[in-house]
């Protein structure tokens, strides 16, 4: 490559840096929305290379099932320490309390579809007017339709078939009173770029995602870990194994990957031979070939 | 491990053919030959195919995301697509070949270094294909892969090819774009795709994807003329950096590098950079498309919507522009109509002084007659402005000669514009 030409990363980096400074830039108040997760964290770093060396402009937001593994709170509470972000925990267990909610009942529950309801209603709360998330658009067929800038109407819903055509690098954040955005720095790269990114910038991420010993079952094909969450039925046999986790999401819907990879090279390698896509063990996407569709229209991330 | 990565490149591609053209199956082709189609993704679509009675696996199925268009078997909207080899990482705009086709082209080709354009081989070039061609042009899309597809259909045969490749040679030297290729395929058996063509023997050229992995488009961005669009100005308000005061911005066109003379417009201060900042490290130079912070050796009071230039190399500055614009609204054009404009960082309010003719975008002719501009026309116009605008001409750089137009009733994102 010449002296003048970047490289993938490299550009894929310039394109998400303009477009969190212009969601600085356009709108009042917007949050980053924080799950503990790979992309998240990108998301973060990004953001503190957007602006250094200022602090980064926005608070970051995590919408908290309560059903998380601890290794991930332990690890964004330390990132929060080190880099004096502002964090804010929206609950989802309070939802559930104050009765907005209903957990769902039966051996597959999971709060991952309750998330949806403490998310708007937290954006209410803050009068937030832009949620910015690290959702990519190669990891599902309905988020592959997704804007960089993405308008929610005032009851926080996404109408794919009508979306305002997005040109060049410029971003319409025009909105009225009552509605809100969504907006995704990341959307262009894949779980590979988020890997070698990860790689190349020696970014901390959770130790879940490197390989460890770990009590699991198997449900449905998937190896899923357990935990005090989840009820296991009599003829699912708890066992260590070795795992890793691709993504990290609530652990009621989160499979784990049998990997012996415990270093970056090793999931680089892993994921470059992987013959799945990463949300091939989440629960939530498997409901139903709309499944994403469908939750992303509530509003979901 | 080797660190190969560092060195991949980055290529944006859109494709375009008519509605049969196969153009899904050419995308499903690329993402099935080059290992981008995991076992869950193919197994989902072998489900769908079985479920609507087809035999062989519906590659188009892969790029249907929505729930509806996969019951009504169309696309509605553009969807990006990405695969990588060890070279180049590539990002797919695909877009629907009927409803609004205007308007998703124009959006997936806004970004696109490169434009592959199906072409029937039975049928050769149809008004498709020149609409399609024209867009990519005046667009400003560097590069045009005619694929000649369906070559199965007429026995592989070369003069079939070079027939149609003729008349694709004279119609396209009318166009801007310069760096123009053909190459015969079959999208549904994958010759000349990932893998060379046992069939056509006679073809010595590249197959697709290594036409695509070698193209040379480290000149695709204009690395002459100086551009840096303000987009945040950067205060510190930590200790450390008291006084700090620097202006960030992604870089529109040429090299920037430190100690620079420099100007900053509209106020036409002179100052100096006096460093590049990137994440707590500093370079010495920085070009287009990257996303740095500057700080001058001057105190100025410049703020978001202000650029960066050179002295001797300065955008013009205009209150009245001539454009070519793609109409993107449902309503259709006003004239005299008053829209917001905006234009890298910066943001006015235009009205639509006139329209001086509309293209016939199936005969290219200009009408000059019929002036009503409605969804999907493309037209010439002139718009005056509230505040004037730092421009160059689209062809000179697709950032700072770009604009769109949006309603102020709707919010909704109407025009894109190129200055000319």
């Amino acid at each position: 490559m010449n002296k003048y030409q970047l490289s993938h990363l490299e550009e894929l980096e310039a394109e998400s840096i303009f477009v969190i400074r212009e969601v600085a830039s356009q709108f009042e108040k917007p949050v980053l929305l924080f799950s503990g997760g790979k992309d998240s964290i990108i998301c973060y770093h990004l953001a503190r290379k957007a602006f250094y060396p200022a602090n980064v402009p926005f608070p970051i937001m995590h919408i908290d099932t309560g059903h998380n593994f601890d290794e991930l709170y332990q690890f964004r509470d330390e990132l929060v320490k080190e880099t004096k972000a502002r964090l804010i925990i929206a609950s989802v267990q309070k939802s559930i309390d104050e009765g907005k909610v209903i957990e769902e009942k039966g051996i597959n529950s999971s709060r991952n579809k309750l998330q949806t309801t403490t998310l708007l209603d937290s954006i209410n709360e803050y009068q937030f007017d832009c949620a910015m998330g690290g959702a990519r658009r190669d990891e599902e067929k309905a988020r592959a339709k997704e804007r960089f800038f993405s308008h929610r109407d005032d009851f926080g819903q996404w109408d794919p078939k009508n979306q305002r055509p997005e040109l060049w690098n410029l971003f319409n954040g025009k909105k009225n009173f009552g509605e809100h955005f969504r907006a995704f720095p990341i959307s262009n790269w894949t779980e590979m770029d988020v890997w070698q990114y990860i790689m190349k910038e020696n970014i901390k991420i959770p130790s879940l995602y490197f390989s460890h010993e770990r009590e699991c079952f198997i449900r449905n094909n998937v190896v899923m870990a357990k935990t005090d969450f989840i009820k296991t039925k009599p003829e699912e046999k708890v066992q260590k194994m070795r795992v890793r986790f691709r993504t990290i999401g609530d652990a009621t819907c989160t499979g784990a990957t049998i990997s012996d990879a415990d270093t970056l090279e090793m999931i680089i390698n892993e994921v470059s031979a992987s013959r799945t896509t990463e949300r091939g063990g989440r629960a939530d996407d498997k409901r139903s070939e709309a499944a994403m569709e469908d939750r992303k229209k509530e509003g979901y991330f | 491990m080797s660190n190969n990565y560092l060195n991949m490149d980055l290529l944006r591609f859109t494709t375009a053919g008519s509605v049969d053209d196969g153009k899904s199956t050419l995308i499903g082709r690329l993402l099935y030959d080059s290992k981008s189609i995991f076992e869950d993704q193919m197994e989902a679509i072998e489900n769908a195919s079985s479920k609507k009675g087809e035999e062989k696996v519906n590659l188009a199925l892969l790029t249907d995301g929505l729930r509806a268009e996969r019951e009504q078997g169309i696309t509605i909207d553009v969807a990006y697509r990405y695969f990588a080899t060890p070279k180049r990482k590539f990002i797919v705009a695909d877009t629907p070949g009927h409803i609004q086709y205007t308007r998703n082209m124009v959006t997936g080709a806004s970004t696109a270094n490169l434009a592959i354009i199906l072409v029937d081989a039975r049928n050769g070039i149809v008004e498709q294909t020149k609409r399609h061609s024209f867009i990519a042009s005046l667009l400003g899309i560097p590069h045009i892969i005619y694929c000649i597809n369906k070559m199965d259909l007429v026995d592989y045969n070369e003069k079939a090819f070079s027939k149609i490749k003729e008349e694709l040679t004279g119609f396209s030297s009318k166009l801007v774009t310069k760096d123009i290729r053909f190459i015969p395929i079959s999208a549904i058996n994958g010759d000349n795709i990932v893998n060379r063509s046992h069939k056509m023997q006679w073809y010595e050229g590249s197959t697709l994807l290594h036409t695509l992995e070698n193209i040379h488009i480290a000149s695709d961005y204009n690395l002459i003329d100086c551009r840096f669009p303000i987009q945040n100005v950067i205060r510190p308000q930590i200790k450390e950096f008291h006084d700090f005061r620097g202006y960030a911005g992604r870089i529109s066109g040429g090299v920037f590098k430190k100690g620079d003379e420099v100007v900053v417009l509209p106020s036409g201060f002179h100052s100096k950079i006096k460093s590049i900042i990137t994440f707590n490290k500093e370079i010495e130079e920085a070009h287009a498309p990257m996303s740095v912070t500057l700080t001058l050796s001057d105190d100025l009071d410049i703020s978001r919507g202000d650029m960066i230039v050179r002295e001797n190399n300065q955008p013009r500055i205009l209150k009245e522009i001539e454009l070519m614009v793609c109409w993107l609204g449902e309503n259709p054009l006003t004239e005299k109509g008053k829209y917001t404009v905006k234009h890298t960082s910066n943001e006015v309010r235009g009205i639509v002084k006139e329209v001086l003719y509309k293209i016939d975008i199936n005969t290219l002719h200009r009408n000059v007659n019929d002036l009503k501009i409605n969804c999907n026309d493309i037209a010439r116009i002139t718009m005056k402005l509230s505040q004037p605008l730092l421009v160059d001409k689209y062809k000179d750089n697709r950032s700072t000669g770009s604009l769109i137009i949006i309603d102020e009733n709707t919010n909704n994102t109407v025009g894109a514009g190129m200055i000319i």
